[in-house]
Order: structure tokens, then sequence, then C-alpha cells
């Protein structure tokens, strides 16, 4: 029944992909010749003005890139036309720096907020309010302050992925069973072994949650923030191929993100179901 | 009574604001005696429980083990959870090494799983070491639990109900095995316990308490079957029914309406129903 299930819904998902995608061909074919113009003058005036032919690429042509971009990942020809897998990578090492550094201060900070009730109340204010800010308001903080773009990018994606793993991290230190850590007191477990094999593997589950949110936003984040510093990255990517009027390329990049946001999700949720404990 | 007794709880209260839970709580537990506490539900059974495990702090009085005033949890007093508080991301072998580890800590690895090891076949378990306690039945999981407390080779054990979340086949085989084990190896018990027959199986003392809020020790039961006893024969000793009418006489009626007028916490009168039916039973 559950496989069957999963069969009818792949048919329903491929028939949905092939429905869109023949509509998408079907609005952008054109609608033939328009003007009968001068054969060098339709040259200079491209598809769009002598053959109807709509300025949005058809998918024939974005796949056809896509192909492209995946056979040629990391040519380099200058600061204004990298590889996309070039691109993609400046991107992921610095959500993967900002949200390694998030990881740093976020997991300590939330078993001490998580473990001490006093701490919890002390701080809660602080994070009711910097939890509202967009990550992008700290933009030019972070660039006068740190005096490098590549740098303040990574503080973003720090800030941004900081607050759900701190808040979640905290939410399952102090959630952890109470008849759990009194068998961990009538043994008379340290408080650093208690921390390791009793309270880090009963939250585990909860924190890796909270991973999973703050990479989600980290590369929500990242696109928006490159778009800012420029230079580097699949965000500087869509706005530098924005720039050169290229729709097709911007498509790409669409898509790219997309199958990147997914596979780090991925990645996150297998972590968080290995760490799942059944009751 | 000897002496000096292994557990002497002297004075003992737990107030929350102006109402005692309980109160004037005196009572000794011998060593290698097995001590059953019962009593409504409310009367703070479980925190009086939690006091002797030094989880929880009484309001006032002092609780002695071995002499010595208890000042927190102790790997000498080891305790059998209701809810059996297992680890459930680590196995059944885990759970239990892991106490072994926190008893001695200078054992390698090796001598912790093969403590650990005859801890869990003490109690039955020796094919399912491997498995985590989402895989055990209720019983099972309740004999990890047994086994843990056993490996730290503890002073005393504490029970909180051990074996009221257990169907009642399950329960008197669990009952059966603690009983056994308990004898084998000269345990000091305190359970707690709301099944009286649960009560007259394994205790040498039964404690009887009044109902709450300000519950006290209404009076202490001997138990006068013979140790040796067993669950399949136990109905058809002639003091089991005295015993059992008794407490059941208790929990019903005197429990509520009890005379305070005569009683000194100090003193918690003693009952052996079975042997001086004439004097104890026509007691009010």
């Amino acid at each position: 029944m559950i496989s069957s299930l999963r069969l009818r819904a792949a048919i329903v998902s491929t028939a949905l992909l092939a429905g869109f995608l023949l509509l998408w061909h079907l609005a952008t074919l054109g609608t033939g010749v328009v003007a009968d113009v001068d054969p060098e003058y339709a040259r200079l005036m491209g598809a769009t003005a002598v053959a109807g032919k709509s300025a949005m690429p058809g998918p024939m042509e974005v796949l056809g890139k896509f192909w492209w971009h995946l056979s040629h990942p990391f040519y380099d020809n200058g600061p204004n036309d990298k590889g996309v897998g070039i691109q993609l990578a400046f991107s992921l090492v610095r959500v993967l720096g900002g949200f390694g550094l998030a990881v740093a201060v976020a997991i300590p900070l939330g078993f001490l907020i998580g473990m001490s009730p006093l701490m919890h109340k002390a701080l809660d204010p602080f994070f009711q309010v910097l939890k509202p800010i967009s990550p992008l308001a700290w933009m030019p903080l972070a660039l006068y302050t740190i005096k490098d773009s590549s740098a303040s990018a990574i503080f973003v994606i720090f800030i941004c992925s900081l607050w759900p793993m701190l808040l979640n991290t905290a939410f399952g230190v102090a959630s952890v069973r109470k008849e759990w850590l009194n068998v961990a007191r009538t043994l008379e477990v340290g408080p650093l072994r208690k921390a390791l094999q009793v309270i880090l593997p009963a939250a585990a589950p909860t924190i890796l949650t909270g991973m999973r949110i703050s990479i989600g936003i980290a590369w929500l984040v990242i696109v928006a923030a490159e778009m800012l510093v420029g230079g580097t990255g699949i965000g500087y990517f869509v706005w530098n191929e924005w720039n050169n009027l290229s729709i097709t390329n911007v498509m790409n990049a669409i898509l790219m993100i997309g199958l990147v946001g997914m596979a780090l999700d991925q990645v996150l949720a297998r972590l968080v179901r290995l760490v799942t404990y059944p009751e | 009574m000897t002496v000096n007794p292994f557990v002497l709880v002297d004075d003992l209260a737990k107030t929350y604001g102006a109402t005692a839970v309980f109160e004037n709580l005196y009572f000794t537990i011998g060593k290698g005696e097995f001590v059953c506490l019962i009593g409504h539900s409310g009367c703070g059974k479980t925190t009086i429980l939690n006091a002797l495990a030094g989880l929880e702090e009484a309001s006032d009085g002092v609780i002695l083990v071995g002499g010595r005033e208890i000042s927190g949890p102790s790997l000498d007093r080891a305790v059998i959870f209701q809810s059996h508080a297992l680890m459930p991301w680590m196995s059944v072998l885990d759970n239990v090494a892991f106490a072994v580890r926190s008893r001695w800590p200078d054992w390698d690895k090796a001598k912790r799983r093969a403590h650990a090891l005859k801890f869990i076949e003490l109690v039955g378990l020796g094919n399912a070491a491997d498995k985590k306690p989402a895989q055990l039945s209720g019983g099972m999981k309740q004999r990890v639990g047994i086994a843990r407390a056993l490996s730290i080779e503890p002073k005393m054990l504490l029970m909180d109900e051990p074996f009221s979340a257990l169907d009642a086949l399950t329960r008197g085989t669990l009952q059966d095995e603690v009983l056994r084990i308990c004898h084998q190896t000269a345990q000091t018990v305190f359970m707690i316990t709301h099944d009286v027959d649960e009560a007259i199986l394994l205790a040498d003392k039964i404690i009887l308490m009044t109902n709450g809020p300000g519950a006290v020790i209404a009076e202490i039961v001997v138990n006068t079957m013979p140790r040796d006893r067993n669950r399949a024969d136990l109905h058809r000793h002639p003091h089991y029914y005295r015993i059992r009418n008794h407490l059941i006489e208790f929990l019903v009626d005197r429990s509520k309406q009890f005379d305070r007028s005569t009683f000194d916490p100090r003193k918690p009168k003693f009952t052996t129903p079975g042997l001086d039916t004439t004097t104890e039973e026509k007691q009010p």
C-alpha cells in the first residue's frame, strides 16, 4: 500500500512536471514572423523583435544551458566569468563557515541556558530583540567593523544561523526527562559525563532539528548577502547574469540554488534521523 | 529491632507552605531487611523514597544510613524507578555498563562489559543484551532497571512501585525473581507499593501510612510468615489471610480515621498479625 502510494505520487509528480514544461515551452515558442525586415537589422534586433519570440527562454534552452553548466562547472575566465561550480563552492564555504561558527557558539551557550533557569531568564530579553532582526541589517555594521566583504558575509550567515540553533539547544537541554537526570544523580555521574552521555544524546534530536532550520535559513540568506557584497558566490552570479540580461543563466542559478539547498537539508535530515531514538 | 539500624529515619517531614504532606516519621530498616511502605496516594510515599535516595530534600528531620547523615544521592543507594528510566539511545548492555562505569571508573571496557553482562544474565536477559529498550516489553525493561541497580552492588535498594506498570503475570514472575535475588544477595530493600499481596510476599516489615495531608506512620506490621515463602503457596499459610485482612482493613477504614490522641510518633506501634491475633485484631 505504501509502495503503491509512493508510486502513484511519483506518477503525479512526473505528470505535473511534464505539464509545466510543456506549458512553458508553448508559452515561449513565439508567434512566428511579425515583421519583414532586413536580415542584418533583424540580427541586430534579436528574435524578440522580429520573430515574436518571447524574451523568456524556453525549457529546452534552460536545460541545455544547465547541461552545459554541469559539464563546465569549474572554468575560470576572470572575475565576471567563472563556472557555476566555483560560485557554488564559494557560497558553500561561506555558509559552512558561518554555520560552523554558529554551532561553536550556540551549542555551549544553549547548554548553559538550558541548564540554568537563571541564565535563561536573564538572556531571554536579548534574544527576543535580536532574533527578529533581518541578518542583512547587520551587513553595514559588519562591513564597517570587519572591513572585509567576504568575512562580513560569513558573519551575516553566523548571525542568522545562531538563533534557531541556540533556542532549540536550550529547549532540548531544558526538556531532558527528569528521570534520566535522576538516574545520573543516583549514579553520582560527574557534570561533564552527564552533559556528554546523558543530556547531549537526549537533546540531540532537538539540537539537530535546530541545526537543520539554521542551515536552511543560512542558504536563503547567502544569496542575498552575496548580491550585496559581490565578487564571488552564487548570489553574485545571479546578480551578474541579471546585469548580463541572461535570463537563462538566472534560471539556471535558481535551479542550482534549489538543488543545493535541498541537498543541505537532506544531509541534516539524515543526521536528525541518526540521533533520534525510539521510546 | 537491631541496636544499630542500617537506616534510621528521624522526625522526617515534608511541608509545602503551611500544609505538611507527612510529618513526624520515625522508622528504621535493619541490614538485610525488606521493608515495604503502603499508603494511599497523596501521603508522600514517593517523596519519602526520594528523600532516602537523596534526590529530594525533606523539610525537616534527618536520615542516617550506616550511621551517617545522607546529603544527596549516592551509589550506595540504588534506585529502581517506577518508569524504568532506561536511556533509550543505549542498548541494554550500555545502560547497565553506564552504571558500572559510574561505580568503578577505573575499570577497562572489557571488565565493565563482563560485570554488566553478569547482572543482565541474573535477571534473565542474556539474549537481549544488545537490544534497545524500545525493543523490549515492559517487564523486560523493568528487569534491565533491576540489573542496573544491582550491578553497582549497592548497600541498599530503593524501589518506587517498580511493578505497578506491568500486567499481573509479568508482575508475579518479577516479584519471585526480586525475592530470590534479594535473599541471595542479602539486600536491604525499601519499596513503595500499593499492592497488599506484593507487600506480604516480599516484605519483612510493612509500614502503614495514614492519609495525607499530615500523613504519619500508623503502625508497622511485621510479616510473621517464614522468609522462604513463595508466591505459589503463600495463601496456604495460616497467617496469610490474617495479615492480608489486617492490611486491607487498614487501607479501607483506619487510614482515614486514625486516632492521634494516643499516638506517639517516636514509637510507631508494631503489630504481628497471625501471632497475637487476640490482642491486635480487636483493636478499634
